[in-house]
This record gives C-alpha cells, sequence and structure tokens, in this order.
C-alpha cells in the first residue's frame, strides 16, 4: 500500500506514529474513508472495528513563548477511532481517529451510509459515550435502555447508588444500603 | 408515518432536538396502514431466539416488512468493568462472552495482550492453543447445527447428538482446565495446564471418531427434503452486502467471500498447517449450514497435523512472562482471530497503568445481526427463526 | 424419490437407538444422583483454605494478594493482630462469598504460599442466598490430607516444593 499518496491526497491529516494511526478531522472523514473505500489500490472495503474512547482533560506541558516549559490545560475530548481493512485486497488495517470538538456536545459525521458495519457500533457508541452521529439512519440506544440518561463508558460516569443494589456481605453496598434505608426511614418520619 | 428519529435530518435540526435521551420510533399512526400491518414482539423468551433477544417485526399478512433487533437484556458493561481490574483479572470475564467458545475468546484476548507487551509464547503452547482453539470449533459449529435444525422443528434428536458429541469435548476441557465452558485456560505466554499424555491421547480419539460422527449426522439430515425446503433460496445474503455490513466467519464464506482469519492472517502457528477454506455459493441458510459442516471437517484436519507436530516436551509458560502486575508500555493493539462465530477483535489502549485504558471487544455475533434485517425483509415468518437461527449469535457476546 | 432421505434419517436413529444400548460411544450421561461422574483431578469449583495440623493454623499468612487479584472481588481478609496490636501471620477474618465467586482460580495461581486450593465439591445447598453463602474461614479450612486426597499429583509437587522451600530457609540458620 502506497501511504505516502495516501498522505499526499490528504494534506489535512496527521500521522500519529505512536499509535500508527492517521488523525482526520471530522469534516473530512467521509471524504477519506469514501477514498480507501473506492481506491484501486486500497480497496478498503472492511470496516472492522469502531471504537469509541474517553479521553479526559489532563495538564500536559508544553515549551512555552520564552522556552521554559508551562503547564497548560489539554481540553478532554471523545475519540472514534475506524480499524479497516481490504477484504479483496487481503490487506490492512488502515486506523483512523476521528476527534470531537470537546465533551459537552460531541458531534461527528457517521460513517454508516458508507459502511453499513458501523450501523450498530454507532449506535453501541452513542449509548455509551454519547457520541452524536450526524447523518445515522437509526440512532437510538442499543444496549442501555431507552430511558437510562448517562453515558456508562465515560471515564468521568459515576454509578447511581439507588437502583439494582443488592446486599452482599462485606461490601461498600452493604454500607450504602444501610444509608439508603436510613434516609428512607428519617423520610417517613 | 415513519419517524426515524433523525435519520433524514441535516445537522442543524438534530442540534436543535434534545441532544440526548431515548429516540422513539414509531411505526404506527392512525391511518389505513395500520389496519394491513401488524407489529408484533418475538421474544425475550422465544423459545428459539438463543437467549434474551427480542425482534420487533411488522408483518404484513405473513410475510416481514420491517424487524428491528432489540437487545441489551444481558448487558453488564464487561468492557467497563475490564477497565477497573488489571490485565490478568479481565481473562476469566472474557470467557462469558461467547460461552460456547471460551477457549477461542481467551485466546484473543491473551494476543492482543501478547502483541501490546511483547511476549513470545513457547512452542508447545501455541500447538496447545491451535488444538483446543479447533476443538472450541467442533463445538460450536456442531451445537449450531444442532439449534438450527431444532429451529426447524426437528426437536432434539439431532440437537441432542451434536450435545453428546460436545459433550466429549467437553470432558477434555474440564480435565485440562477444570471447567467444561468457563475454562479461562490461557495466559499471558501460554497457558495454563500442559497436555498430560492421557488428554492427547482422547484428542486422538476426538479427531480420528470426529469425521464418521458428522458421516452420521449428514446423513441424518443434510439431504433431508424438510430441511432442503425450509433452508434453500431462503435468507440469501448477497455477498457485497456481507463484506459492506462487517459481516465475518462461515457466514461471510457461506456468501462467497474468501476471507478467514486463520489464512489472511495466519496468527499463531496457522501457516504451519494445510487446511481448505470452504465457501458457499448462494449464501442462503443451507450454505451457511454447510459451510460450518465443511468447516469442522477442516478442523479435524487441522487437529490431526497439530497433533503430528506437537513437540514432545517443552514449555507451556514464557518464564519471563509476569502473571501478576503487568503493565504495558503505554500503546494501542488491534489484534483479531478468527473465532468459530467471525472476527473476534480485541482493542486495547495501555496508558501504562496496572489496569487497561481503553478494552473494547469487536464482537462477530453483534455485527452479524446487523444484516439480519435485510435478510428477512419479504420472508414468511417462520423463516425469520431458521435465518435468525443460522446467524449463529451468542447472546452474551451480543450484549456484552 | 421423494421421502427417501427421511427414511435414511430414520435408519440413522435407528441405529443410534439400539447402539446406546451397547457403545459408550452412543450414551454418555449417567443417572445421577444414583450414579455420579468421576471428577478429574484438575477440576475447580470452589477455593478452600490448606492447614498442616490444626484448623486454627492455616497456611494463609494474610497476604492479601488474593483479595487484591480476585475479579469479582469475592475475599475478605483481615489480619489477626496480638494483644499489642502487632500483626500476626495469621487471618482473622477470611471470608468468601460464594454467591459472587465464580470459580477462576486465579485466586490458587497468585498465592505465594499454596494456601488456597480449588476444592472438588460443587454442591451447596443453603436456605439462606445471603449468609448462607458466605463462607468464613472455619468453613472454608481444610486439611492436607484432604488436599492430597482430592488432587493426589498436584498436593504432592507442593508438599515436595514446601519441604525443599523449608530446607533453604533452615541452611542459612546453620
Amino acid at each position: 500500500m502506497n501511504t505516502e499518496r495516501f498522505a499526499a491526497q490528504f494534506p489535512q491529516m496527521q500521522w500519529d506514529a505512536a499509535t500508527s494511526s492517521w488523525i482526520v478531522p471530522h469534516q473530512s472523514l467521509l471524504e477519506i474513508a469514501l477514498f480507501l473505500k473506492t481506491d484501486p489500490e486500497f480497496r478498503m472495503d472492511l470496516l472492522s472495528n469502531v471504537a469509541g474512547v474517553d479521553w479526559l482533560s489532563s495538564k500536559e506541558k508544553v515549551r512555552g513563548e520564552d522556552g521554559k516549559p508551562v503547564e497548560r490545560e489539554r481540553p478532554g475530548y471523545l475519540e472514534v477511532v475506524y480499524h479497516f481493512y481490504s477484504v479483496s485486497a487481503k490487506q490492512g488495517p488502515i486506523v483512523l481517529r476521528c476527534r470531537t470538538d470537546g465533551r459537552a456536545t460531541p458531534i461527528l459525521p457517521s460513517i454508516t451510509p458508507l459502511y453499513r458495519s458501523a450501523e450498530f457500533q454507532e449506535r453501541e457508541i452513542y449509548d455509551l459515550y454519547g457520541i452524536v452521529f450526524s447523518g445515522h439512519p437509526d440512532l437510538r440506544r442499543i444496549l442501555m435502555w431507552d430511558e437510562f440518561e448517562d453515558f456508562p463508558m465515560r471515564k468521568d460516569y459515576v454509578s447511581p447508588d439507588d437502583y439494582e443494589w443488592e446486599p452482599t456481605p462485606h461490601d461498600d453496598v452493604l454500607e450504602r444500603a444501610r444509608q439508603h434505608r436510613r434516609e428512607e426511614e428519617r423520610r417517613r418520619a | 408515518m415513519l419517524d426515524l428519529g433523525g435519520a433524514n435530518a441535516a445537522d442543524g435540526e438534530i442540534l436543535d432536538a434534545p441532544l440526548y435521551g431515548p429516540r422513539s420510533y414509531r411505526v404506527f399512526g392512525d391511518d389505513a396502514l395500520a389496519k394491513h400491518f401488524l407489529e408484533i414482539s418475538m421474544g425475550p423468551h422465544h423459545p428459539s431466539t438463543h437467549g434474551v433477544f427480542r425482534m420487533d417485526v411488522v408483518l404484513d399478512g405473513e410475510t416481514v416488512v420491517r424487524l428491528k433487533p432489540v437487545f441489551g437484556y444481558l448487558h453488564r458493561n464487561h468492557e467497563k468493568l475490564a477497565e477497573t481490574m488489571s490485565w490478568l483479572a479481565a481473562i476469566p470475564y472474557t470467557d462469558r462472552l461467547d460461552y460456547f467458545c471460551s477457549m477461542t475468546n481467551n485466546w484473543a484476548y491473551v494476543l492482543a495482550v501478547e502483541k501490546l507487551a511483547g511476549i513470545a509464547v513457547p512452542e508447545r503452547a501455541e500447538y496447545i492453543r491451535v488444538i483446543v482453539g479447533e476443538l472450541t470449533r467442533l463445538v460450536n459449529h456442531i451445537c449450531l447445527a444442532g439449534f438450527l435444525l431444532a429451529d426447524l422443528g426437528a426437536l432434539g434428536t439431532p440437537l441432542l447428538y451434536a450435545f453428546r458429541e460436545r459433550e466429549k469435548i467437553l470432558d477434555i476441557f474440564e480435565e485440562i482446565s477444570g471447567a467444561r465452558m468457563m475454562c479461562n485456560y490461557m495466559r499471558f505466554g501460554g497457558v495454563r495446564v500442559d497436555l498430560s499424555p492421557e488428554a492427547l491421547q482422547k484428542i486422538h480419539r476426538i479427531a480420528e471418531r470426529f469425521p464418521f460422527f458428522l458421516d452420521e449426522f449428514e446423513a441424518l439430515v443434510s439431504r433431508n427434503e424438510i430441511l432442503l425446503s425450509r433452508c434453500q433460496g431462503v435468507g440469501v445474503l448477497p455477498r457485497h452486502l456481507a463484506v459492506n455490513a462487517g459481516v465475518t466467519g462461515p457466514m461471510l464464506r457461506a456468501s462467497g467471500v474468501d476471507y478467514d482469519l486463520r489464512k489472511v492472517d495466519r496468527y499463531g502457528i496457522y501457516d504451519r498447517f494445510e487446511f481448505r477454506v470452504p465457501l458457499g455459493e448462494h449464501g442462503d441458510v443451507y450454505d451457511r449450514y454447510m459451510v460450518r459442516i465443511l468447516e469442522m471437517r477442516e478442523s479435524v484436519a487441522i487437529l490431526r497435523q497439530a497433533l503430528a507436530q506437537i513437540p514432545e516436551k517443552g514449555e507451556i509458560m514464557n518464564p519471563q512472562a509476569k502473571l501478576r502486575n503487568l503493565r504495558p508500555k503505554p500503546g494501542e493493539i488491534y489484534s483479531r482471530i478468527e473465532s468459530p462465530k467471525g472476527e473476534l477483535g480485541f482493542y486495547l489502549i495501555s496508558d501504562g497503568g496496572p489496569c487497561p485504558y481503553r478494552y473494547r471487544v469487536r464482537p462477530p455475533s453483534f455485527i452479524n445481526l446487523t444484516v439480519l434485517e435485510d435478510m428477512c425483509l419479504g420472508q414468511k415468518i417462520a423463516d425469520v427463526i431458521v435465518i435468525f437461527g443460522s446467524v449463529d449469535i451468542v447472546l452474551g457476546e451480543v450484549d456484552r | 424419490m421423494f421421502g427417501l432421505e427421511l427414511l435414511r434419517g430414520l435408519a440413522v436413529t435407528a441405529r443410534n437407538l439400539i447402539g446406546s444400548y451397547f457403545s459408550g460411544d452412543r450414551m454418555v450421561t449417567v443417572q445421577y444422583p444414583e450414579a455420579a461422574r468421576p471428577t478429574p483431578e484438575n477440576f475447580r469449583n470452589f477455593p478452600f483454605l490448606v492447614y498442616d495440623e490444626r484448623p486454627e493454623e492455616l497456611r494463609c499468612v494474610a497476604c492479601k494478594i488474593c483479595e487484591k487479584e480476585c475479579p469479582p472481588q469475592c475475599i475478605y481478609i483481615e489480619q489477626r493482630r496480638d494483644e499489642k496490636g502487632r500483626p500476626i501471620k495469621q487471618p482473622e477474618v477470611f471470608d468468601i462469598d460464594l454467591a459472587v465467586c465464580m470459580s477462576c482460580a486465579i485466586c490458587v495461581e497468585v498465592c505465594p504460599f499454596d494456601a488456597i486450593k480449588m476444592d472438588h465439591q460443587f454442591d451447596h445447598p443453603t436456605d439462606n442466598r445471603f449468609s448462607g453463602l458466605l463462607a468464613d474461614k472455619w468453613k472454608l479450612a481444610r486439611s492436607n490430607q484432604y488436599y492430597h486426597s482430592i488432587r493426589p499429583a498436584e498436593a504432592a509437587e507442593v508438599d515436595a516444593r514446601l519441604a525443599a522451600e523449608a530446607a533453604k530457609k533452615a541452611k542459612p540458620a546453620k
């Protein structure tokens, strides 16, 4: 595979050597995926895996204007990683990563019109990470129930303790259960 | 009438709509069509849904006009669980993904971590992995054939014959790993227990006897007139759709696409074995059944070669491999194997800590369900059961 | 001819029916409560704690490695302390919640003292699913002889290794 041609075709991509993947701006994700799918050399017809990743905001050290290292807040973002393989040419993978702008209202384009295999996987990411895929034909929760409100795979998810608990010995669940019972009694009184 | 919850909405509209929360879709309004169509909910307690699985089926008479799979009843957020525990502690949880094939699940996860952390596997352990992996394939495919026939109405007999043979293989698993289904057998850098000469002898016997059993099983049903008329030409999956929808495993090969990861990726030591990849021609239910039967014969061939080549003695664990406190260097890996159901992949990100930063399973049966609606549209409701049975899913893996 | 294959299939079932009276290959089940199948040595169910002489002196030193590594977190350990509050190498409390335990045997693998092993007993009938399935250290304690009786090969190997370690420790003391 001539990845240099690929890189030259789309200068907006960025090669991430640590993970051997291309960081793709979400405006051109569909364009790039279409190229990978239709180009006679690549023929990436199988989108094998679509995975969401949550990166919380963190401190990072960068060199400031005066050359001294400055600590800076790196904003958090959500990321979707696509693994492309070629069934007809038996090659791959090509890995694309697409990042959202921040974690508050994450929106990415849906790749389902090009690859049906993303249909359920994008629904799963929407369900567990809360990334909205614009253009997805049927974006609903898939694993959690429809009334569920939070996004459990996010790193800052706090599990609620007021339902589906079962007292097991020597567990903080037991302590939580006692607390709930006290609260319940207080409310009744 | 059909409100698909933002299906064709432009970006702006989606922004205006409430971003999160349930997006319900209504199938019917109060118009005249409602009189003709019937929406039924098949499952989650339907006996042939292979677990707790539900299909929202819209029927026009007996013909399916719409089918939406609904699942998540077994959801336990396996991925989140694994992100809170050590790399080692996730292995027993992978058993519970596809509980018919715990050995290959172990293998897929362990292989991914070995690639991530750069752990070598001794020769004998590689052979043992191939042997138990192929035995798992036998277990899975023969059970699928039995379940498929039970779905067709052949209640009992073929399924129990299949389970009888499975029992012999599970006995071997119990002997080497201590449990019949939740084997928890592989470790980073090898396998946990060595195969004793007696166990090898039993596997020899399986490799010898299994083709005869398959002959008998095929004599029982493979050319049965009822089976032919119920399966042939039903639930056709065209080749281009199969690839585009990410369908993998025997289902993809039944549609005539030559893609077997044992041949393509040659993970482990699969480059040392000679075997053929059976391909279907029509992509219907009968092809999916037949491809699995033929694949079992090839698995037996691999078993025979592995048993002939396995070194007499040798290490089964890499002595450098650490059991506890594994901390791979920061990085990520996507590694996949050909599990009996299809491409089972593990996408792992390590941040150098004691537990995975991101642990993602690419479950084959989950993604193979994408095309369920396409295969069922226009078919009769009774065929939905058969088509669904030929997809070969395990809800433990679909829901995770 | 239509129906020929049906007859062929019926011949197979007839062969299996008759064969099941003669061949063990065609009849793999047993009448369970009356006849049980032998459990292989490697069979694992729930863990137990090994003691050498007296049940009060377990091999366990309360190092809490298994508690930390247990995937479903079903082990709870408290170390024993003497009157002055100094730790003694014995567990005061060693509880396993059998309702949570998933028999993965990771505790056995990580234990550096060969103190916890997997049992063969698979039936634990109880009328209380909380306290009835909570095994304390007295319920878990089993003698080394018992360990030998269910896993002879493995127990002999463990005994030899422990003896070698003890001999090694005794040498520098001279």
